[in-house]
């Protein structure tokens, strides 16, 4: 017999986060949810007498397949926006009503089903690879060359053929110049005596400023400088007069 | 408690893992949708082996999960591959499987 208190909690902890694959917007916090739920299932096969297969839920679900499905998200890029248009019309309400429908029938059959319990046998790890490597010895070989199989069908459908050959450093900088583009360096940012740092322009021999020398990416996001507010500190007379009673 | 609670448990959880596959449109929601199916089927053959006392529904939840692991790599791998042809993992989008 199971503990209520603990059926309860395992309830919770899988019921709730798994309402997430449904009301959550972004992905991660899906996975996230259902890695809380797959704990919750481990605590459940520990609590029916299965330790073996609760530990091995939380190795292979939330450190392997969670993490995998992590992974993937983050590959195909996490912002990637959920079209809310239906192709067929209602179909969210069909869906629905289609596994509501579902759980009710299934619990309301099992609700009514009473079956004797029979005494524990605690899976253990050597009761289960007795069962394991006596009973069902085939299935697990078969189960390796399934594993086998599936790792080389990911690596093939994952890998990406090189349709051109690499370019070399070389050829990269010959067609660089080839459309114009300046040969040498660029200069570096304005280094003055008041302020030393990449958000200024450096000056030429003539005292304009080089635009080129500030980094684009500061450009764009608008943090450049032009030194204006210094020479205005620079000529400000009364901060002259501070400076030099100082 | 009856561990046929469990499965009451079990059932609920497939009912929203159903719902999630049929309802949303990014492709690894969906998968992870399957992914509660399968171990809502695996909770309920872990809670019928504790009913009826016996290991075998223990190893069936253990070759349902190695079966799970080997789907989810060549699903996500199937799911990197058509986002790399067209950009977009939704479901929606590949309609080309139409006749």
């Amino acid at each position: 017999m199971v503990n209520p208190l603990l059926f309860w909690i395992i309830a919770a902890l899988t019921v709730i986060p798994s309402l997430s694959l449904l009301f959550a917007r972004k992905a991660v916090h899906v996975a996230m949810a259902i890695v809380l739920v797959m704990v919750g299932l481990a605590a459940a096969y520990v609590a029916l007498g299965a330790p073996f297969l609760g530990v091995v839920q939380i190795v292979v679900y939330t450190g392997a397949v969670m993490m995998l499905f992590l992974f993937v998200l983050m590959l195909v890029g996490v912002d990637q926006r959920e079209d809310l248009k239906e192709t067929i019309k209602g179909q969210r309400w069909i869906g629905l009503l289609a596994a509501g429908g579902l759980g009710a029938f299934l619990v309301s059959v099992v609700a009514r089903v009473a079956l004797p319990v029979q005494e524990e046998t605690v899976g253990e790890p050597d009761v289960i690879a007795e069962v394991l490597f006596q009973r069902y010895v085939l299935v697990i070989e078969v189960l390796g060359f399934l594993l086998i199989t599936a790792a080389v069908g990911a690596l093939v459908l994952t890998h990406a053929p090189r349709l051109k050959p690499r370019r070399t450093q070389l050829e990269v900088q010959r067609d660089r110049v080839r459309v114009g583009a300046n040969p040498v360096n660029k200069p570096m940012p304005g280094v003055y005596a008041r302020h030393n740092a990449l958000d200024v322009p450096a000056l030429d021999p003539e005292g304009q400023p080089i635009e080129d020398s500030v980094s684009r990416v500061l450009k764009i996001r608008h943090q450049t400088q032009d030194g204006a507010e210094f020479r205005a500190q620079l000529e400000d007379p009364a901060r002259k007069d501070t400076e030099e009673g100082r | 408690m009856d561990p046929i609670n469990f499965v009451i448990l079990a059932a609920i959880l497939f009912a929203i893992g159903s719902a999630a596959v049929l309802l949303r449109r990014n492709a690894i929601i969906a998968f992870m949708g399957v992914e509660l199916m399968l171990n809502a089927a695996n909770l309920s053959l872990v809670s019928f082996s504790r009913i009826h006392g016996e290991i075998d529904g223990q190893v069936m939840a253990f070759f349902v999960m190695v079966v799970a692991a080997a789907e989810v790599v060549v699903g996500l791998a199937i799911i990197i591959a058509v986002f790399r042809a067209r950009q977009t993992i939704s479901l929606d989008e590949p309609s080309e499987l139409k006749g």
